[in-house]
Parts: C-alpha cells; sequence; structure tokens
C-alpha cells in the first residue's frame, strides 16, 4: 500500500505543473492592471506607470513565469502584491475559519443527513419517507445566501440567540467559536445534507434488496441491527466517497458562506484577490486548494481499504 | 424495550443531543468589554498602509487616524493650524516661517521635530498633485530649529496654506526616519504623531484593523470642527471591520454587534431612519459629485462639440434618481464643477446643462464629425452607485442617435482599462463614470478629474491648456475678490471645454447605533470625539 501512497503522491507533480502553468497564464494574460487598483481612485496614468514599474509587472511574461517557478520549487508562493507579506502566511492566517466552518459543516451534515437516510430507506414509500426526501429537495432547492439571510434574520436579529456576523477563534474563546459557527454551518450544510441524504438513501434501498440481508431479517436479528451493523456498513464506500468529496467542495467553495457571515477564510481570501488582481495570492490560494483535493481524494480511496477488505493497491 | 424502539430511541437521542448541542452554542454570550471599543464597518479593505502610495480613500482615511497634519480644513474650508502653532508670512508673501506646537509625540515617545514635518512634506509632494505644483514654485524648505522650519517661494503663490491643509491625500506627518523613504517605495514601519495608534499584531486584512488611543496625544484646545480643532480620542479602541456584504452589515448595525457603518447603501437609508436604535447622519456639508468623464483622445470626444452633445443628453434628476433615489440626498440641479454649496459654486456657463435637448445634442455630434460609429461606454456592474449612472448614460446616448456599445465589467477591470491610452476598439474606451467630493473638488488646482493638462491629466486626459493656463492663474491670486472672478472665468471656459460633465450631487450619510455621540460632520468618516454613551 506504502508503494501506491508514495505512486499517488507523486503524481500531484504534474497535476500541480499544469494547475501552476494554466493558471499563471489565465491571470497574465486578462487585460486587467493590478498597479491601477493600487494607485487608487484618483491616480494619474504616470502613477500607474511608475507603480507597474515598480512591481515589475512590466516586465515579459516568461521571465515573470520563471522567476515566480523558481520561488515555488522552493516553497515560497511569493508575496501579496497590495499587502507586501507573503502569500503562504497570508493563507495561514485564513485557514482556521475555513477549516473550522468545514469541519462543522461535515459534522452537521454527516449526523443528520445518515440517519436520515437510513430511516428514508427503512421506511421507503411511505409518508416519513416523502417527507425526507422532500425536505431534501427543498434543502437542495434554496441557495446558500438566501438560507444564511433567513437564519439571520429569524435566529440573530429577531430572536437574538445567535451573532450576524464575524469569526472568533477557537484558542481565544471556545464558546463564541461555536456561537459564530452555528449560523454558517446550518446554512452552508443543509445542502450537503441532502445530498448525503439521498445517497444514504438510494445505497440503502440497494443493499436492503440483498440476499443476506434477507438472511439476516430471516434470523431473527433486530432492525436497528440489521440496518447499522449489516446495511449501513456495506453502504459506506460511496457515502465515504460523497461525504469526501463534500469536504473537498466545502474548501473550495466556501465564498458564499464566508462572505454572508463576514468569516475570513480561504474563500473570502480568494475572492478579495480576485477583485483586485493580486495575482500571487490568487496562484497560492489556487494550488493550495488543488494540493488539498488532491490530498483528500487520496484519503479517500485509503479508506476504502477500511471499509472494504476486498479493495487493496 | 424492543430493538424497533431501541432504534427508534437511538435516534431520538441522536437528535437531542445534535440541538442541544446547538442550543449550548447559542447560550454562550461574549464577555464584557474592559473597554471602551468602537467597532466600525468601512467602505473598504484597508491593504495598502502608505498614503503617500496610493491615492486609496480607505488609507486616506487610515491616515487620518494615526497622523496629524500641518493645518487642517474648519467648516468654512478655511485652513487652520493643527501641529503648527504660529506661522509667519513676509510682506513680499515669499517666505513662510512656521513653528510647531510644543510637547507633540511620536507613537514611539520621541518628540516631533521640524527636520520630521520638512522630511514629509518632501516626500508627499513628490506625489500627490497639489503638492506637487506648490513645489514648483517653492525656492527652499529648511529647518530653522527643532521645532522651527521655513519655507522659501520663488514667486508668491496663493495656496500654500490650502496645499498643506487640503482635505484629500494630505501630507501626513511621519518622522523623518520613515519619511526618507523613496516617494515609489511603500513605507514598513508604520508611526504617526496622531490621536490613535495603529495595532499592526492585530491587523488582519481582509477582516479587522485595530488601533488605540495614543494617551499622549495632545490635542489642541480649540472645539473639533470638521478636520480641524481638537482631535480627542473618546474611545480606547477602535476596530475597523471589513464587511463587505452590505446585508449582513446592516444586520450586525441592527444587532448592535457593530456601532457605525460608514458608507450604507443609499436604498437602505430608509430602511435604517425608521430603526429607533440607529441614528443616520450627514456628515459631509458638500457630498459627492457625479462624473461622466469622456475620453478626449479619440474621436468624437477629441472635438469639444461631442463633449457639448453630452452637456444636452443629461437630465441631473434622472441620474439622481437612478442612483440616490431618495430626494433628501441629492440636489435637483447643480452646474458647479466646483461644488455647490462652496465658495468656489458658480452658475456661469451651465445652461446647457440645465435643460435636455437631445436635438441639439444630435446636432452638435454630427458637427463634430460623428457618423453612427460604436461608442464604448464601459459599465462597472459590481459598483451600485456608477452602475445606475451608466445606465441611464446609455438609454439618453441611444436617444441622441449614437450608436452605444456597452462593456460590462467590474470596477477593477475598469480601472485597469480607463488607465489605458489604447483606441476605443482595441482595448481602449470613450466613456466611463465616477465620483469625486470633499473640499478638493471644490478646488480648480485640486479637483482631479478637472485637470486639463493632456498627457498629465487623469485618465479620460482633458485637454485645454487656455483652461489649464486660467487655474494657474487663480492658483497665484490670493485676493479673494479677484479669484472670484477669475473662477467664473475658469468655469465658463470649462463648459466650452467640458473636461468631463456633472450628472449631480449627492450625499451618502453615515449609519450609528443611538448611543454613539459626538459624530463629526467632517467630510469623511473621522472617529475622534466620538464616544459610546
Amino acid at each position: 500500500m506504502w508503494v501506491y501512497v508514495i505512486r499517488r503522491i507523486l503524481a500531484v507533480i504534474p497535476v500541480m505543473a499544469v494547475v501552476a502553468v494554466v493558471v499563471f497564464l489565465i491571470l497574465h494574460l486578462s487585460p486587467e492592471d493590478p498597479a491601477a487598483i493600487i494607485a487608487g481612485d484618483n491616480a494619474k496614468s504616470e502613477d500607474i506607470d511608475a507603480i507597474r514599474q515598480r512591481l515589475g509587472l512590466d516586465r515579459p511574461l516568461l521571465i515573470q513565469f520563471l522567476e515566480w517557478v523558481g520561488r515555488l520549487l522552493t516553497g515560497d508562493l511569493g508575496s501579496s502584491i497590495f499587502l507586501n507579506r507573503p502569500v503562504l502566511q497570508l493563507i495561514g492566517e485564513r485557514v482556521e475559519p475555513t477549516a473550522a466552518l468545514a469541519v462543522t459543516t461535515t459534522i452537521f451534515s454527516v449526523v443528520l443527513a445518515i440517519p436520515l437516510g437510513v430511516v428514508a430507506a427503512w421506511k421507503a414509500g411511505t409518508w416519513i419517507d416523502q417527507l425526507i426526501m422532500g425536505l431534501a429537495v427543498l434543502a437542495f432547492s434554496f441557495p446558500v445566501f438566501l438560507i444564511g439571510y433567513g437564519l439571520v434574520y429569524g435566529l440573530a436579529l429577531e430572536w437574538e440567540l445567535l451573532p450576524v456576523q464575524g469569526f472568533v477563534s477557537l484558542s481565544e474563546d471556545p464558546g463564541r467559536f461555536l456561537a459564530h459557527l452555528v449560523l454558517p454551518t446550518i446554512a452552508l450544510g443543509l445542502v450537503y445534507t441532502a445530498l448525503l441524504a439521498r445517497m444514504t438513501r438510494a445505497t440503502m434501498l440497494e443493499i436492503l434488496n440483498e440476499d443476506y440481508i434477507r438472511t439476516a431479517r430471516a434470523k431473527g436479528l433486530a432492525n436497528g441491527r440489521v440496518l447499522i451493523v449489516h446495511a449501513l456498513k456495506n453502504a459506506a464506500v460511496p457515502i465515504v466517497t460523497t461525504v469526501g468529496v463534500g469536504i473537498a467542495l466545502l474548501i473550495g467553495g466556501v465564498v458564499v458562506t464566508e462572505s454572508v457571515f463576514a468569516i475570513p477564510g480561504v474563500g473570502r481570501l480568494t475572492i478579495d484577490a480576485v477583485l483586485q488582481r493580486d495575482y500571487p495570492v490568487i496562484q497560492g490560494v489556487i494550488l493550495a486548494v488543488a494540493g488539498v483535493y488532491v490530498l483528500i481524494n487520496l484519503a479517500i480511496d485509503l479508506t476504502y481499504t477500511v471499509l472494504d477488505p476486498r479493495i487493496r493497491y | 424495550m424492543s430493538e424497533h424502539r431501541k432504534f427508534r430511541f437511538g435516534v431520538a437521542v441522536h437528535g437531542a443531543l445534535l440541538a442541544a448541542g446547538v442550543a449550548a452554542a447559542t447560550m454562550v454570550a461574549p464577555p464584557a468589554a474592559a473597554e471602551t471599543t468602537l467597532k466600525a464597518v468601512v467602505h473598504a479593505d484597508l491593504k495598502i498602509l502608505d498614503p503617500v502610495w496610493t491615492t486609496a480613500f480607505i488609507t486616506n482615511r487610515h491616515g487620518y487616524l494615526i497622523y496629524d497634519n500641518l493645518f487642517g480644513l474648519n467648516s468654512k474650508f478655511e485652513p487652520q493650524p493643527q501641529m503648527v502653532d504660529k506661522w509667519t508670512v513676509s510682506a513680499d508673501k515669499l517666505t513662510y516661517t512656521f513653528t510647531l506646537r510644543p510637547g507633540m509625540k511620536w507613537h514611539d515617545g520621541m518628540p516631533v521635530t521640524a527636520a520630521d514635518c520638512v522630511a514629509s512634506l518632501l516626500r508627499s509632494w513628490k506625489r500627490e498633485p497639489m503638492g506637487q505644483r506648490l513645489a514648483s514654485f517653492v525656492a527652499s524648505l529648511d529647518v530653522v530649529d527643532a521645532s522651527t522650519f521655513r519655507l522659501t517661494l520663488k514667486e508668491a503663490y496663493g495656496l500654500v496654506l490650502e496645499t498643506l491643509g487640503k482635505a484629500a491625500t494630505p501630507a501626513f506627518m511621519m518622522p523623518e526616519r520613515i519619511a526618507k523613504t523613496d516617494a515609489m517605495t511603500q513605507i514598513t514601519e508604520y508611526v504617526g504623531s496622531g490621536p490613535f495608534i495603529f495595532v499592526k499584531d492585530e491587523w488582519r486584512p481582509g477582516n479587522k484593523v485595530v488601533y488605540r488611543k495614543f494617551a499622549d496625544y495632545v490635542p489642541r484646545k480649540e472645539k473639533a470642527d470638521y478636520l480641524s480643532g481638537g482631535k480627542v480620542a473618546k474611545v480606547d479602541r477602535l476596530e475597523w471591520l471589513y464587511i463587505p456584504d452590505h446585508n449582513t452589515a446592516l444586520s450586525a448595525l441592527q444587532a448592535g454587534e457593530i456601532d457605525y457603518y460608514e458608507a450604507p447603501p443609499l436604498d437602505f437609508v430608509a430602511v435604517l431612519e425608521k430603526n429607533p436604535k440607529l441614528q443616520v447622519i450627514d456628515i459631509d456639508p458638500l457630498g459627492t459629485q457625479g462624473v461622466l468623464r469622456p475620453n478626449h483622445l479619440y474621436p468624437p470626444f477629441n472635438n469639444p462639440k461631442a463633449r457639448q452633445a453630452l452637456l444636452h443628453i443629461v437630465k441631473q434628476e434622472d441620474y439622481m434618481r437612478a442612483v440616490v433615489g431618495n430626494p433628501r440626498l441629492y440636489r435637483k440641479f447643480c452646474g458647479a464643477y466646483f461644488m455647490c454649496g462652496s465658495d468656489n459654486e458658480s452658475d456661469v456657463g451651465a445652461e446647457p446643462l440645465r435643460k435636455q435637448d437631445f436635438a441639439k445634442a444630435k446636432q452638435l455630434l454630427k458637427e463634430a464629425g460623428y457618423n453612427g460609429e460604436k461608442i464604448v461606454v464601459m459599465q462597472p456592474t459590481d459598483r451600485a452607485q456608477y452602475n445606475a449612472a451608466t445606465m441611464v448614460t446609455i438609454q439618453n446616448l441611444r436617444k441622441a442617435g449614437v450608436n452605444v456599445d456597452v462593456q460590462a465589467m467590474d470596477w477593477s477591470t475598469l480601472l485597469s482599462r480607463r488607465a489605458k491610452k489604447d483606441p476605443p476598439y482595441e482595448g481602449g474606451y470613450h466613456i466611463f463614470h465616477t465620483t469625486q467630493g470633499g473640499p478638493d473638488t471644490a478646488m480648480p488646482v485640486a479637483n482631479t478629474w478637472f485637470n486639463s493638462r493632456c498627457e498629465k491629466a487623469n485618465p479620460g486626459w482633458a485637454c485645454d491648456l487656455e483652461l489649464d493656463k486660467l487655474v494657474e492663474e487663480w492658483s497665484r491670486e490670493s485676493d479673494r475678490t479677484k479669484r472670484k472672478a477669475i473662477l467664473e472665468r475658469i468655469q465658463k471656459r470649462a463648459y466650452e471645454s467640458v473636461p468631463y460633465v456633472i450628472y449631480g450631487q449627492y450625499t451618502q450619510p453615515i449609519a450609528v447605533r443611538a448611543n454613539v455621540k459626538g459624530v463629526l460632520k467632517a467630510g469623511i468618516p473621522i472617529y475622534w470625539n466620538i464616544e459610546k454613551q
């Protein structure tokens, strides 16, 4: 298995290289100019030219690319054009909010969705099944920002139970850390809950029609044991795949939630960098997120071996 | 209990635990504050900390907190001594001698000296246009002693104090070692002598900027008035929060999580005014001027007649309805290039702008040689106010028979593109919209988009050297009556030359919690004199 792990990690290198080249070219071939944004609304062209020259943005593209790649090979993602601070440091400062949101959302979705999916499969065709699946369709249909504003209006403004916005670090105050994460977790988690519940139900329905389930029931095993020990364990592989992909999508896709709840995470860092054309930050974040995607996929593949002894690498 | 029931019980317990977890999280209250903290949502993220390096408004406002100025404007827009204690001018108006107030310190505890101020002025004048103009008149700038410096001019100049006390991008004073940094290089140390200290360790770009009260600041004894007088910090800590989503910022203000909302969208004002826990305050007596900027480099707008045609398509009230909405916040008409409500307000020459006349616009465009070519209008879809103004212009241009090529983009792209001198169909443009405001706009030498010095003008490159000569003449004159006469000639010429078209003048109010007192009408959001009750 270690050979497989090493091979997969090595396979990351060409993937990252392609990502690096594509991202660099897309950004640098676009007509936007960070110097104009730095100079400000009332700047004259000569000021903008001077800033462009100072930042080295007027040099040939190939030179800029080679310099960037050279730094990249030494683990240096460069520095933000605007903040003059290392990209790695900026990403580091933003990891906690995004990771915290991804973890709480995943826990929320898994804890809610798997039981709901199992119950829906168990009660397939009844009003319980229809209710759960109906709610899942609703959760799918509402955009995250709408759910977010609705939650803020109800739970924060009207009932004053939770804060509207912001993030507090776990190390600073664990209670406020949790309080600030409740609304964004629900807003972001409902879609994943719906997805996971439907996936669990579909997989469980397939498993529940298998011969060995019929045999377990014929032996007089209790419903709970049949569902959890025999059926759910065998349905775990597609469910884990969905959870894993969900985490990867969460990390890359929390922009809207982070914006609605003013959470200073990686999503907000990316969108701010894109709006300001802060090339090194955009490049750095995309590379980092691509790396996380690859690692999560590897982790999912390795989890299969634990869940299904027939799978070996 | 049967297995079936056990399973149901398990599901119920599972749900209850989840609910309990959520409830527990909701019951945790924030700790009581040990000091007075004012939390303000600002209009932009503070990224650049050097007020000389950029003209960004947010950096300018950061500058006002941590730095101080030699002079500051009062509510009559007259420069008043701020760091300066006393000053004299020679009879021939060529030598100005300034003495600093005693007891002023930098945030690092060192005394403020004349050498610091001289170095700060020299660095600022390398970048700031009004300072550049003054610098062209300066023979020498010398340190006399630790608290005195002398400015000697080659010839008399009427705007020395106005330049030292200008409101936008003023010369902020820094310690000499910092001020000696090249003007094209960002400073890396942020030590001022202003009423607040920048707390670098707590700065989280994209999220929060923290300032704390400077205990050793010695405010002037005069009452605070606009940007002059005593700058008394009445809160211990100031937090600037960057919340880009306006709905979230509004909710945070309503919930009491923030105290001060710097630039609420104008369509929120009615909602805010109805909330008894909030106050909506107009802090800017002059307001904001809408600017429709044609590109003077290319046909048809390289011909004054085509630019004059633009005057005839604009009906300011239509723009203000689209951009602002609430009639309390805008003027029905303002034809003054140098702001209605200022000393330099004038209506001379503004007749073409007063009455919309599409037939006249068509005629002038024809005389300018326009023959149905596409006119590239840049539309910034992510800036609500500029977007609304652009849409009114597009509609009016079409009514005047113009073949409009609307190019939608975000504001950052527009900023990049408007700086390019390429032809309109090769990455350039014909028209964009922007705004400006405050006392600087009210002065011919400092009005950004009025600058008609061709290559040296701002994007759009207005080019009328005759107009520039008049501005020069105005700047040399120190007699107010004579200045007024020159100003009227300037405005008359401007309506022939049309550096830009004014599409309206309006106010951007701020919103604060009801317990926030002492907000100054200083044109821009400033945070001294404010207390929480």
